[in-house]
């Protein structure tokens, strides 16, 4: 029997590039983001490439990307459709989200969409949350499997999840609709290839705002001051185990 | 009576706008629920690092779910862990055996309704990361992540970018306050000496949501390990992918042993085969701050040592004298680590002749 093709929306953020060493801004205010380096958050892409590959395995007729943000979100999905996404949705706003917003601007957007299977990443690398796509669920009254490694499909609209937990794995199935947040081995994203950089330019993407999907952002959260973390003291290297064994017993008495 | 006045007064002592007010409204509004964890009847050290983190806050419930005798076990427990702990609830339900985020959020809802705690707070482990911001969503609140600060009742700090920024946020809404908060920041304290916390049941008949049911429990692959757990060891040796095999990590092990530790990796050795995944050091694994790390082989990529640079001592034995985890150590040793391993074993001082 032929498996139901259904669509699969991905929820992808712009965040500072994993290898860019951050500063923090001088005001305490935040980290600088002028002149640095951007792209697509790495558990989104890994997120991403798990939808595409259902789609290429005959699971999934439709995947969307959706990210929200100011108007450089959309070089974000612009990655994403040249990874192979077939359409992209930017929820527009300058008000500064926090993952409840984006859980309840993703919930309208899923109740436009309707899709099957909602993917988020575990987590963003910039604000290290970790909640977006559990809200999301909640929100939806959808199952989740977060920080998932692997993902199967059973033939009653279901599919099953191996998760990363803290004693070792887990396997859930769940019910579809449902949400899914990705860990980092569940797939190697691929790369945009230059064909496909340009076929993306001719790929759809639709702009929406909180006002036309109805969420109302509501401010419940301040960010008082961002600073370094304190600095550790420079350490001594060591000529010889001996060394290293006399210094762990006598100086620092760890040993 | 005596658990309230003790409350009381560390209200007064941390929350002096509200000294002249000690009605039993404003100890309502410091009162805080922890969501406890617990393995086959034994609460886990997280869990009681929660109840320390929610020890400044006020007066502590701790919610103890599960199936069967091991969560009344668990329950009994927790009535004497930790003095700020003025009730547990227990919670006998097959539907919470196992960490379900769907039945988990709706009992949080439930209990949360019946309580109405200021704050609902958990360990940032897996289990809490899960449940909790569902829970939250269901009530339309947000929750601070991994806190690892408590400044004030509404004001927190906690790590971003990897832990290379601190941001201090304060929640500004209305209703309670969940959090997750990181256990290695708050020490987990002594058990309680004094009359053990009342428990009482929920019951959970009145729950019911078209979530649960959508999703089942299959099964588990657990790694058994006779050492101390990773997340709250004392000492923890940890190997990158420079230990080449999975069969070289037996020389980690047998040097964590001696130790008395756990064993610890980085995401490389883990993508590489040689260890599973729930050994991974790092942002995005588990964060450890045992008193003695030691770093074999591990380059120190910005997402590594985010997960171990709040350790009191960091050794790192690595060939390349140039690599950044030597800019984080207190002792450095650049060597080949198949000479320096197995040199470091034979001369460190073995605890079972000095005890002897």
């Amino acid at each position: 029997e032929a498996a139901v093709k259904m669509k699969v929306l991905v929820a992808v953020k712009r965040v500072i590039d994993y290898a860019v060493k951050i500063r923090v801004k001088a005001d305490k205010t935040g980290v600088e983001m002028n002149n640095v380096k951007m792209s697509m958050n790495p558990f989104c892409e890994i997120a991403l490439e798990e939808a595409l590959r259902f789609r290429e395995a005959g699971k999934a007729s439709e995947v969307v990307v959706v990210s929200m943000g100011g108007p450089q979100c959309v070089e974000t999905l612009r990655t994403g459709l040249a990874m192979g996404a077939d359409r992209a949705i930017h929820v527009s706003t300058e008000i500064p989200l926090y993952p409840l917003a984006v859980a309840k601007l993703l919930r309208a957007v899923a109740a436009n969409e309707q899709p099957q299977i909602l993917l988020l990443g575990k987590q963003a690398i910039d604000d290290d949350a970790n909640q977006t796509g559990q809200m999301v669920a909640g929100l939806l009254k959808w199952p989740q499997a977060t920080f998932a490694s692997k993902v199967y499909f059973g033939d009653k609209n279901d599919v099953t999840v191996e998760r990363e937990v803290d004693g070792g794995l887990e396997t859930l199935r769940l019910q579809l609709p449902a949400v899914i947040t990705t860990d980092l081995r569940l797939n190697e994203p691929r790369y945009a290839t230059l064909p496909n950089i340009m076929k993306a330019k001719k790929k759809t993407i639709s702009k929406l705002t909180p006002e036309e999907l109805k969420v109302e952002i509501k401010p419940d959260f301040k960010i008082l001051e961002v600073v370094d973390p304190p600095k550790r003291k420079g350490g001594v290297m060591v000529g010889s185990v001996d060394e290293l064994v006399d210094k762990l017993k006598n100086e620092a008495h760890v040993i | 009576m005596f658990r309230f006045g003790l409350a009381a007064a560390r209200n007064r002592r941390l929350f002096p706008l509200r000294s002249s007010d000690s009605s039993l409204c404003s100890l309502r509004l410091a009162s805080t629920l922890v969501v406890g964890e617990h393995e086959e009847g034994v609460l886990k050290a997280s869990t009681l690092s929660a109840v320390a983190a929610a020890s400044a806050l006020g007066d502590v419930s701790v919610l103890v779910g599960g199936f069967g005798p091991s969560v009344h076990k668990a329950a009994t427990q927790a009535a004497s862990a930790h003095s700020a702990i003025s009730q547990v609830l227990v919670v006998d339900w097959e539907k919470v055996k196992h960490e379900l985020a769907e039945p988990w959020a709706e009992l949080l809802l439930m209990a949360q309704e019946k309580g109405k705690y200021s704050h609902v707070l958990a360990a940032s482990s897996s289990f809490g990361k899960n449940i909790v911001p569902r829970a939250a969503a269901l009530l339309d609140q947000t929750v601070v992540s991994d806190v690892i600060k408590v400044v004030d009742e509404h004001t927190f700090v906690r790590p971003v970018y990897a832990g290379n920024a601190l941001s201090t946020v304060k929640y500004t809404g209305s209703g309670p306050c969940f959090m997750t908060i990181r256990p290695t920041a708050f020490p987990a304290g002594q058990a309680s000496a004094g009359t053990p916390a009342p428990i009482a049941t929920l019951d959970t008949g009145t729950i019911k949501s078209e979530a649960i049911g959508r999703s089942e429990w299959v099964g588990q692959h657990v790694q058994r390990s006779e050492r101390p757990e990773l997340g709250s060891a004392r000492v923890v040796v940890s190997g990158g992918r420079a230990l080449k095999s999975a069969e070289n990590f037996k020389l980690l092990e047998t040097l964590a042993d001696k130790l008395g530790g756990a064993v610890g990796a980085s995401r490389a050795a883990v993508d590489a085969g040689f260890v599973p995944n729930d050994m991974q050091v790092g942002q995005t694994g588990k964060i450890v701050a045992p008193d003695l790390y030691i770093a074999v082989g591990i380059s120190g990529a910005i997402q590594h040592l985010a997960g171990m640079k709040d350790s009191k001592v960091i050794v790192a034995i690595n060939k390349d004298a140039d690599c950044p985890i030597f800019q984080v150590a207190d002792y450095g040793l650049a060597a080949d680590l198949f000479q320096a391993v197995p040199e470091l074993i034979e001369k460190l001082p073995d605890k079972r002749q000095v005890s002897a």
